[in-house]
């Protein structure tokens, strides 16, 4: 579970997120979605423990997960698709904790479709193949919170189909999802749950009440731009 | 050829020389690979004009002895990396022209302290000698490598993590600002220890180049720190020969073998060299 307390994220005295509560309660399956500059992003690597200009509080319990967006990642950095997956299995564990076996990284590999990818080096991987590695090193992090940001950004609608089918049965065995997304159509068939966001914000409920003609319209009428000379938050602590 | 191959061997400044570079050939190249990577290589450049005022301050206050000038080396490497870590934040990581300053006044404080010196030697510490190398030289190369390896074995992971997707490796609780600061420690400490027989200015080139160079060879990072390692060596076998033979500094003709290796490779190498261009092979059916 992650509680968020008057959550505020900044860009120096810029609000990105403003002034969000809620809770993402355990073994609920959440789509955080908005237009563009809705602060999504930022939100994300704020749950993360990434972004750190904030006011309010972020509560996590338990371990996270993370499946970042892929333009973070150096992809010319020379290793190897077992490499990347087995990362999943050392992150938190220092320099002498035991990676994980060859065995369990083939499984992972196996479990997104790409079994006899081992050897290959990140920078041959096609997009969707790079994302489908980074769900494979998710699993073996096994954590029961996975944050992912944009995860089917240049995936094909099969390989998205696999790749849900994957969070299903994590969210099936009792851990916390919660997804950055941009389809809607996507968002109102699998995810229970949606935060719809445009700096404040606008519904966090089930998606079929969060997606509302009403909550939409809301959140399109939202200015992206800043203003030039804002009024100062009369609600800042 | 046997001759020319082992007779500057005979000679005991030689063998300590020689010594001391393969130390510096095993520890240096492994920390050069991760400077590439990480697109740090001005960064090095930054680095070995850093330490040059420690040195000349440690030759101040302790006198013309390795150790001094090494610790005062050592501690202005740091300062200039912590330095430098403080512009690139500051500046949004935008940081290349702030460096660039950093390493001129670097630089120019260094030779004016040491001109202020008499007794030193300006060239030979700019650009090493192999007569320099006593003992107490050889133990500080022995002993950096000694510490750069093992540090470097528990760094790798998080290294490779923060070099990869730092956004991962700081969500799963790790630290990237002291895996970059111990990384830079490593590298100050590689480049302090090879003063004395490659000189400031060129003790980053036997760390740099083969580096650089292994990007030809090695397709895995496990494969380009092995061929980095390799094409040290081998530089420091031949630039020692011709610094022997043709009676050039040690540091420059250490660094012309790597330049020549790393041209080799640019020609002919496994990856990415104009012969692989050249030479069309017949593709795969699939």
């Amino acid at each position: 579970m992650i509680e968020l307390h008057n959550l505020t994220c900044l860009y120096g005295r810029r609000p990105a997120v403003h002034h969000v509560s809620g809770r993402f309660e355990t073994g609920t399956m959440t789509a955080i979605v908005g237009p563009n500059g809705a602060g999504k992003t930022t939100l994300m690597r704020t749950l993360a423990g990434l972004h750190s200009d904030f006011e309010g509080r972020v509560v996590r319990h338990g371990r996270i997960g993370l499946l970042p967006q892929t333009p973070s990642l150096d992809k010319a950095f020379p290793i190897t698709a077992a490499e990347v997956v087995a990362m999943g299995g050392i992150a938190g564990l220092g320099p002498l904790g035991a990676a994980p076996s060859a065995a369990r990284v083939g499984e992972a590999l196996h479990s997104v479709g790409m079994s006899g990818f081992e050897r290959r080096l990140v920078g041959t991987l096609s997009a969707g193949q790079f994302q489908r590695l980074l769900f494979a090193r998710l699993t073996l992090q096994d954590a029961p919170v996975m944050l992912l940001d944009e995860p089917f950004a240049a995936v094909d609608a099969r390989t998205t189909a696999d790749l849900m089918r994957l969070l299903h049965r994590w969210h099936d065995e009792g851990r916390t999802i919660v997804a950055v997304l941009h389809d809607l159509d996507l968002v109102a068939r699998e995810f229970p749950r949606t935060l719809l966001l445009a700096r404040d914000k606008i519904a966090w409920d089930r998606t079929a009440v969060a997606l509302s003609p009403e909550h939409r319209l809301r959140a399109r009428l939202t200015a992206e731009a800043w203003v030039d000379d804002p009024a100062l938050c009369q609600d800042a602590a | 050829m046997i001759q020319f191959l082992f007779e500057p061997f005979a000679l005991g400044f030689m063998r300590r020389a020689l010594a001391g570079c393969v130390a510096l050939s095993i520890a240096g190249p492994p920390l050069g690979v991760f400077l590439v990577l990480r697109r740090m290589s001005l960064m090095s450049d930054v680095l070995q004009h850093g330490i040059l005022p420690g040195i000349a301050l440690g030759a101040v206050v302790g006198g013309i002895s390795v150790p001094a000038m090494g610790a005062g080396g050592f501690l202005a490497g740091l300062a200039v990396a912590l330095l430098a870590g403080a512009l690139s934040r500051a500046t949004g990581g935008r940081e290349d022209s702030q460096l660039a300053g950093v390493y001129l006044v670097a630089l120019a404080l260094g030779v004016a302290i040491l001109s202020a010196q008499r007794g030193v030697d300006l060239t030979h510490l700019l650009f090493g000698s192999v007569l320099a190398v006593d003992d107490t030289s050889l133990l500080l190369m022995a002993g950096a490598a000694t510490i750069v390896l093992p540090s470097l074995a528990l760094l790798w992971r998080p290294l490779v993590l923060e070099s990869f997707d730092p956004d991962f490796h700081c969500a799963t609780g790790g630290r990237g600002a002291l895996v970059h600061l111990g990384f830079l420690a490593l590298v100050v400490l590689a480049v302090v220890s090879g003063f004395t027989a490659l000189g400031t200015l060129m003790s980053v080139g036997l760390i740099m180049l083969p580096a650089v160079a292994a990007r030809h060879w090695g397709e895995t990072l496990g494969a380009q720190v092995i061929a980095a390692v390799v094409i040290a060596l081998a530089a420091s076998l031949i630039g020692l020969l011709v610094s022997f033979h043709a009676d050039v500094p040690a540091g420059p003709a250490i660094v012309l073998a790597a330049g020549a290796l790393w041209i080799a490779g640019v020609l002919a190498g496994r990856r990415e060299s104009l012969l692989r261009r050249l030479v069309r092979q017949t593709h795969f059916a699939g």
